[in-house]
């Protein structure tokens, strides 16, 4: 036994447990200098590589990666992260809930601040500062919202059952959204 | 099964199509285009055992979400459907600092215009 463990020592072999990344431990192989999943999916952090293991699989997470540019990965893990952790609290509509709760947020706030310009309107001068105001409420169409245009009926039908909304809203944790 | 009658993801997957697949009520045949998005980003055997685990009444929905960030992903690999997400969240924050503001205004002009009246009153 001795011998042997002399013999890995040589050849520069180190203990698996304590240098494989949380994927290949996960995984149970050995976790070369070259594994794409290393650099972002740390031991310390199992239930990351868990999870997205779990939605979207070892294989695809590393076709996904290894298409995007280096620099970009970690953004490409951690969004990863995001959308299985939102599929595993809610299998039925995942990241896609939290989309049409803010989206009925935002149509919310943009009705708010219809019925703010209203009233400011009442009040209006030739003064600046209330046209300033009132040039920053006009609040343009958002570029989130036409790209999920192709998805209209599904969002509409999703953003009107209110009672689904209210269920979905205490799930998402939307301050570990990826900086972008 | 005659091949005509496949669904889409047998028809990807060059398999017959049993007629309880469980892909069928949600990949038509006629748009190959949908399942081959979500074959790419979640594979067949990980959207099956999803679909499988929802109650029959769920699936259709769970299908759609599914098929919309497997689309999302396609187009932006990095970012997939939380790039939404945080445009979202911005796009909140904007809107609801400018109400902030516009109340805040609402109030100024609001005490001023009854400062006129009482003004007016006293004469």
């Amino acid at each position: 036994m001795k011998k042997w463990m002399c013999y890995k020592a040589m050849r520069g072999h180190e203990p698996r447990s304590s240098s494989s990344c949380a994927a290949c431990k996960l995984l149970k192989r050995k976790c070369i200098p070259t594994c794409i999943f290393a650099p972002y999916f740390r031991s310390d952090e199992p239930k990351k590589f868990a999870k997205v293991h779990k939605v979207f699989g070892a294989s695809n997470v590393s076709k996904i990666l290894t298409e995007v540019p280096e620099e970009q990965r970690e953004d490409t893990v951690n969004s990863l992260a995001y959308e299985a952790e939102a599929r595993l609290r809610d299998p039925v509509y995942g990241c896609i809930g939290a989309i049409a709760l803010l989206q009925r947020k935002m149509i919310e706030l943009q009705q708010d601040l219809a019925v703010a310009r209203a009233r400011l309107a009442r009040y209006t001068t030739p003064a600046a500062s209330s046209c300033a105001v009132l040039n920053d409420l006009c609040v343009g169409g958002s570029p989130a919202f036409s790209d999920l245009a192709a998805c209209g009926d599904f969002f509409d039908s999703f953003s009107q059952n209110s009672l689904e909304l209210n269920r979905v809203g205490d799930m998402y944790d939307f301050s570990q959204v990826p900086y972008m | 099964m005659s091949t005509s009658s496949r669904c889409a993801a047998c028809r990807h997957l060059r398999r017959r199509c049993p007629s309880d697949c469980i892909f069928a009520p949600y990949f038509p045949a006629n748009d190959p285009h949908r399942f081959a998005c979500v074959h790419k980003i979640y594979g067949s055997s990980k959207v099956g055992n999803m679909l499988q685990d929802l109650p029959v009444e769920l699936r259709a929905e769970a299908a759609d979400a599914i098929c919309i960030e497997a689309e999302c992903r396609v187009q932006d690999p990095v970012y997939g459907c939380v790039r939404m997400i945080s445009l979202l969240q911005q796009q909140i924050h904007n809107a609801e600092s400018q109400l902030v503001k516009a109340r805040a205004e609402i109030a100024v002009l609001g005490s001023h215009a009854q400062e006129l009246r009482h003004h007016g009153q006293d004469i």
